[in-house]
């Protein structure tokens, strides 16, 4: 059975205004970018609180971060390419060396950008924002994870990381019982035989590769870290102490992201077998995001072949 | 009305500046390390500035973050020697604290750390950043009705940075009117003459044409410094003070001369500036 499958964009637009009423604090960028990021939301309601700089990602950056030293709250919107890439440095020198309250929220990470190709695939975001101090890194996995991590950024003070999928995603966590923990992985599914961990667009895919496996005798853990940095060691030491056996999954390159960051948790404390499933040391390329995810080996079905052959 | 300055002020002031270009080859000296010329030709606006135009901690009564201050951001951070020495002048911090510039575990980095020393309003020495921040603090200050100036300090070679054209912009689209910047035009940057290395062309008329208004003064000439801010202060638009200085600004053999951008002073040549500077 398919199930509906919801905006995550919209719903971050959504927030926004929902925030932006509770808080006049708040106020909103874009670079030339906002009907695709969904702050145009923002701009209709609050159009005296958005500021569109045009398509000028270091102007973007270190304008957010003037508006925070006077006191404001900014949500920075771009496509995670631009918004990490173009602007690295911005982010690194004048956010987070000055540890300002900035909060950049992109859209539009991973191969499922789809169609427009390489270019516009941001495979290093995670990595890149990663390697700098005092930055917190959020990948959300669903609506309710996504409105629930951008409302958590607006009341901690410091800067924030949140990529955002451009893919509709089906829910996977319930709205009334689900509450955001920034120091705490969640272990969706418990299991024996090996942890897969993964967060963001490729949870869903983990979760039914999990059933999958089952039914070829495989008991998986599956563990959702949507906060990559801090990193919650715990949780990831204890599943590795009972399977011993990890499996990252990420829509990103298995190059500095998730997969990087758990073998660093573990290599360290508690030496296991770990496989990194990603985009390997290469670009992406056009397609449409469910075949990119097939093709990269992404989806369920294909994370079932590829841990099946791993484990065998 | 705009404010006038009287001839025993700027007596003073021509003081102050030779105190600040003393302390500035000092710390520089004793760090080993340091960058004397953008420091030098930075000093008279800096001081002007911060004694008599801008809105700051005024007497120490108020708290250096006091609500309604006006902001400065050090764009040409590496100028990090002349703001320490003109904030500890202000009573920002003690000045024996200058001494510790640049030496492990100080509050006075080589270039400024908000996190580090407070009144430093965000931390700097990346070169093109500045009139961006000065933009999202205009924003904010706009948001807030609050009327603070915000000073934002250049130099000519950052202007080779895109991204400061990218706030030039920005600045203009949105009307940022209590943004003044400076630039500070000592025609030199570390490679050689600003015109060798990469051509700026006519300054003046860029920023004319981006949609500010311009005042072009001599960098070292205080009742000009102190007017042209003065009457920036009524500008209907963002407005640009390009500023003509020289680098080194103060010690004969420095001046002008692109090879002390970012070089210590040894003991003779210390002595022979401090001499100088008499």
């Amino acid at each position: 059975m398919q199930q509906e499958c919801k905006s995550v964009r919209n719903a971050y637009g959504k927030t926004l205004v929902e925030l932006g009423k509770l808080n006049k604090n708040i106020v909103v960028l874009d670079a030339d970018l906002s009907c695709s990021t969904q702050t145009q939301q923002f701009a209709k309601e609050f159009p005296e609180r958005f500021f569109n700089v045009g398509i000028a990602e270091q102007d973007l950056m270190t304008t957010a971060a003037g508006l925070a030293c006077v006191g404001k709250i900014p949500f920075v919107s771009t496509f995670a390419m631009f918004a990490t890439g173009r602007a690295w440095e911005q982010i690194r020198n004048t956010i987070c060396y000055s540890n300002l309250n900035v909060k950049i929220a992109a859209t539009h990470g991973g191969i499922t950008v789809g169609e427009d190709g390489a270019s516009h695939q941001s495979l290093e975001d995670i990595s890149i924002m990663r390697s700098i101090p005092n930055i917190m890194i959020i990948v959300p996995a669903d609506e309710t994870e996504t409105i629930q991590a951008v409302k958590y950024a607006a009341q901690y003070n410091g800067p924030v990381y949140i990529r955002i999928a451009r893919t509709n995603l089906p829910d996977i966590f319930n709205e009334k019982e689900y509450k955001f923990n920034p120091y705490k992985a969640i272990t969706l599914k418990e299991g024996r035989d090996i942890t897969i961990i993964t967060n963001g667009e490729t949870l869903i895919e983990a979760l039914e590769c999990a059933k999958m496996l089952k039914e070829k005798g495989v008991d998986a853990e599956v563990i959702n870290m949507p906060v990559v940095k801090p990193i919650d060691s715990d949780t990831v030491i204890n599943s590795a102490k009972k399977t011993k056996r990890i499996i990252t999954v990420e829509n990103h390159s298995i190059i500095g992201g998730l997969g990087s960051a758990i073998c660093e948790v573990l290599s360290e404390n508690y030496p296991v077998k770990v496989t990194r499933i990603g985009i390997n040391d290469e670009f992406g390329q056009s397609g449409k995001a469910k075949e990119l995810m097939a093709y990269y080996g992404l989806n369920a079905q294909e994370l079932t072949k590829k841990i099946m052959g791993l484990i065998k | 009305m705009i404010n006038q300055i009287n001839e025993k002020e700027i007596e003073e002031i021509k003081l102050t500046s030779k105190k600040i270009r003393k302390e500035i080859l000092m710390m520089i000296h004793n760090a080993k390390s340091g960058h004397p010329g953008g420091s030098l030709s930075s000093v008279d606006i800096l001081n002007v500035l911060f004694t008599k135009c801008m809105k700051h901690y005024p007497d120490g009564k108020n708290n250096i973050n006091y609500e309604n201050r006006d902001r400065f951001i050090l764009s040409k951070g590496h100028a990090s020697a002349s703001l320490y020495a003109i904030m500890a002048h202000c009573g920002y911090f003690k000045e024996e604290e200058l001494m510790t510039f640049r030496l492990l575990g100080s509050k006075l980095q080589g270039h400024p750390s908000n996190t580090r020393l407070e009144g430093i309003e965000v931390s700097t020495g990346s070169l093109g950043q500045g009139l961006s921040i000065a933009c999202g603090m205009a924003l904010g200050l706009r948001l807030d009705r609050k009327d603070s100036k915000i000073y934002v300090y250049m130099g000519d070679g950052e202007l080779d940075e895109g991204s400061v054209w990218e706030a030039a912009m920005n600045a203009a689209h949105y009307n940022l009117k209590n943004i003044i910047a400076f630039i500070d035009k000592n025609k030199l940057q570390i490679d050689g003459k600003t015109d060798q290395v990469m051509s700026l062309g006519n300054i003046s008329e860029k920023f004319k044409s981006f949609g500010w208004n311009v005042f072009e003064i001599d960098g070292h000439n205080i009742e000009q410094i102190y007017n042209t801010i003065e009457k920036a202060k009524f500008s209907d638009k963002p407005c640009v003070i390009i500023a003509d200085t020289i680098k080194g600004k103060g010690v004969s053999f420095m001046e002008n001369n692109a090879s002390w951008h970012g070089k210590a002073p040894n003991d003779e040549q210390l002595q022979e500036a401090l001499k100088e500077l008499e």
